[in-house]
């Protein structure tokens, strides 16, 4: 609670939303890597996960629909002192925000993103995202989709990320620790959230409660190296229908805003310039 | 010191804005701003500035709104397209109050249109083009030089009223290379950081004529919540309150309209015995202004008045024209677009007439002229 803005509870999210452990983990995660709150700005987009930043006191940006990591893109290099968390979901992230997520995964610029991934449109009602499993049910998909869902931990891993790691909401401990290296890893850094959507979800897909969907994440979780073993035994067919859980990268490479930032060290001998627009005269 | 350069627009805009103070450019090629971009990639690390190549023009604004946030005076560039595609990003920046500038250098359109060619294009979108009612700046240069001393005057009047200030410039004025010079200082409106403590700070309280004056950087304790919802003085999202959405989006609005008198800027010549008034912005001013000495030659009593700022559009100053004047003759690279808001304003007391123009050449003077005979019916 004393990260929270108590004058804007309660919150808007759902009995049984996965939002409040996941905002839980990353407390703990900040707390054990002995970070403040003071030192993090978040950046959001839209969607049910892109208003967690409205409730954590600390500066926050929630700005347009997809777009979180393109602000934070400017955020980072203006103030590379900032430690810039992204919240988003997978409609915010890997639908409308898609581009933007690979492009900050190439460039390995120091953010951490933590993707809320529910597998639906919670905020517009229970539409398909991209990363609804085949055969869901969705208002749009109302048949059943037959749209393929994105592997969105492996695509940020194909695009650069230098850390990335997938959990579901039954995993709260593993979920902090990562958040810990994330937020430590001086790169971009992708953690992945598998969570329930009782409301929206579950309702239309034979999981009612928020028991059931979590319950169903607990049969299905699979760990990654046992998952690498069953591929490498040629027992793929055994994934159909798991969830891969675990860490995908920790690789660390050169970063984006220190890329910046030495160019301006080499071109004019001085320090890269922040809060500039505060000063009145500048040396041209 | 003052510095002479012979230079194209799109430079002397890059010039100004570092003049200006800005630090942070985020933006994507498209012709013809592209050089703004280039230049720019060029003497930011020379200015502990930072440039940055996004994927896309959304982004890129994106990007300009988060550096803002971070304390930079940041900007992009772009022409049609790109602008069209910022456009949901300029309402944020809008209900956000972001300071920032926008160039956008008018290419022939719609869509791919003419990306080598001049145009005016733009202008209704300026004014239109992202959702909601808002009220914007944008400022028109007419030569190499005003593309440099309108790039700190779009920093400036950014961090005064606290919006996106739209630089509407041209194919014309951002390829022609002309003699400018740099002078030594500029007047640069700084940013002001609040003297409350962060306990006492209401980040988005009006404290003078409808402006909220401070603006925290992040990272400065403030905890400043910005969001794109309908929000109260504190930031907070305050979304299905009709009260609470009128009074944000009216002080917008006020914001810009009841300071136009501060920030419009118009030019006029040989008006004061004038029957006929030419208007005009932008490069169509070089031909207009041809147009009037030729006429004048004649002896005919012709005049005209060089609109800087578009948006917001100067009424009282079109209105005081539209009293001297029989007739005003709208010059612009469009098929009409600004002439709407001069006819608004003449009402009767001028008539108005148009001269389109589209296709990418400028308008001849004699064009003009052959107007203005054909109204005093010569």
């Amino acid at each position: 609670m004393k990260y929270l803005r108590k004058d804007r509870l309660p919150n808007i999210f759902c009995p049984g939303c996965g939002n409040g452990t996941i905002l839980n983990s990353f407390f703990r995660g900040m707390e054990s890597e002995g970070i403040d709150l003071k030192e993090i700005a978040m950046v959001s987009g839209i969607g049910c996960s892109s208003r967690i930043p409205g409730y954590v006191k600390c500066d926050s940006l929630h700005t347009t629909h997809g777009r979180a990591i393109s602000f934070a893109t400017g955020l980072k290099v203006g103030n590379p002192d900032l430690n810039v968390v992204v919240f988003t979901g997978d409609g915010d992230a890997a639908s409308i925000g898609g581009n933007h997520l690979i492009h900050a995964a190439r460039r390995n610029i120091n953010l951490t993103v933590i993707c809320i991934n529910n597998t639906i449109y919670g905020m517009t009602g229970g539409q398909i995202s991209p990363t609804s499993p085949e055969g869901s049910i969705g208002t749009t998909a109302p048949y059943g989709t037959r749209d393929k869902p994105f592997n969105l931990s492996e695509l940020v891993v194909a695009a650069g990320a230098s850390y990335v790691a997938r959990w579901t909401t039954i995993q709260p401990l593993q979920l902090s620790n990562s958040i810990k290296k994330a937020l430590n890893n001086p790169g971009f850094s992708f953690v992945e959230v598998v969570s329930q959507c009782p409301t929206y979800f579950g309702r239309k897909n034979k999981l009612r409660t928020p028991v059931d969907m979590v319950k169903s994440f607990k049969e299905n979780a699979i760990n990654k190296r046992k998952a690498d073993k069953l591929i490498a035994d040629g027992k793929e067919d055994e994934l159909i229908g798991k969830i891969i859980v675990g860490e995908f990268i920790n690789k660390k490479r050169a970063e984006f805003s220190d890329n910046v930032c030495n160019l301006s060290k080499q071109q004019c001998g001085e320090e890269h310039a922040t809060k500039s627009a505060y000063l009145s005269k500048l040396e041209y | 010191m003052t510095k002479e350069l012979f230079v194209q627009g799109n430079e002397a805009c890059a010039h100004g804005a570092i003049k200006a103070g800005c630090r942070f450019f985020g933006g994507y090629p498209i012709t013809p701003s592209t050089e703004i971009a280039e230049d720019l990639a060029i003497l930011l690390p020379k200015h502990g500035g930072s440039f940055v190549q996004m994927e896309d023009e959304i982004s890129a604004i994106g990007a300009v709104i988060g550096a803002s946030w971070s304390g930079m005076k940041a900007m992009t560039s772009t022409s049609g397209p790109g602008f069209s595609l910022m456009q949901e990003n300029i309402g944020y920046a809008q209900i956000t109050e972001t300071p920032l500038v926008i160039v956008d250098v008018q290419r022939g359109s719609p869509s791919t249109g003419q990306p080598t060619m001049a145009a005016q294009g733009d202008m209704m979108q300026m004014r239109w083009g992202s959702h909601g009612d808002y009220e914007p700046i944008a400022i028109s240069p007419s030569s190499v030089q005003e593309f440099f001393d309108f790039t700190v005057e779009a920093f400036n009047l950014s961090e005064k009223y606290r919006v996106p200030v739209i630089i509407a410039a041209d194919e014309i004025i951002g390829h022609m290379r002309e003699k400018i010079i740099i002078p030594h200082e500029v007047e640069i409106t700084p940013r002001k950081m609040p003297k409350e403590t962060p306990e006492d700070f209401l980040p988005f309280k009006p404290t003078k004529n409808h402006i909220p004056e401070y603006i925290p950087a992040f990272g400065e304790g403030y905890n400043v919540h910005v969001t794109g919802l309908t929000h109260d003085e504190r930031g907070y999202p305050d979304a299905s309150s009709p009260k609470a959405h009128s009074k944000l989006v009216t002080r917008l609005c006020d914001k810009i309209l009841k300071n136009r008198e501060k920030i419009v800027a118009t030019e006029t010549k040989f008006c004061d015995d004038a029957d006929i008034i030419i208007a005009s912005y932008g490069a169509p001013i070089r031909s207009v202004s041809a147009a009037v000495s030729l006429a004048r030659d004649e002896g005919l009593k012709v005049g005209y008045i060089k609109i800087n700022t578009p948006w917001p559009f100067p009424e009282k100053q079109l209105e005081e024209i539209a009293e001297i004047a029989n007739d005003i003759v709208v010059v612009e690279m469009n098929l009409g677009q600004m002439v709407h808001e001069v006819e608004r304003i003449a009402k009767d007391n001028a008539k108005v007439h148009f001269i389109p123009k589209i296709g990418g050449n400028l308008h001849k003077p004699e064009e003009i002229l052959s107007k203005i005979k054909e109204i005093k019916k010569i």
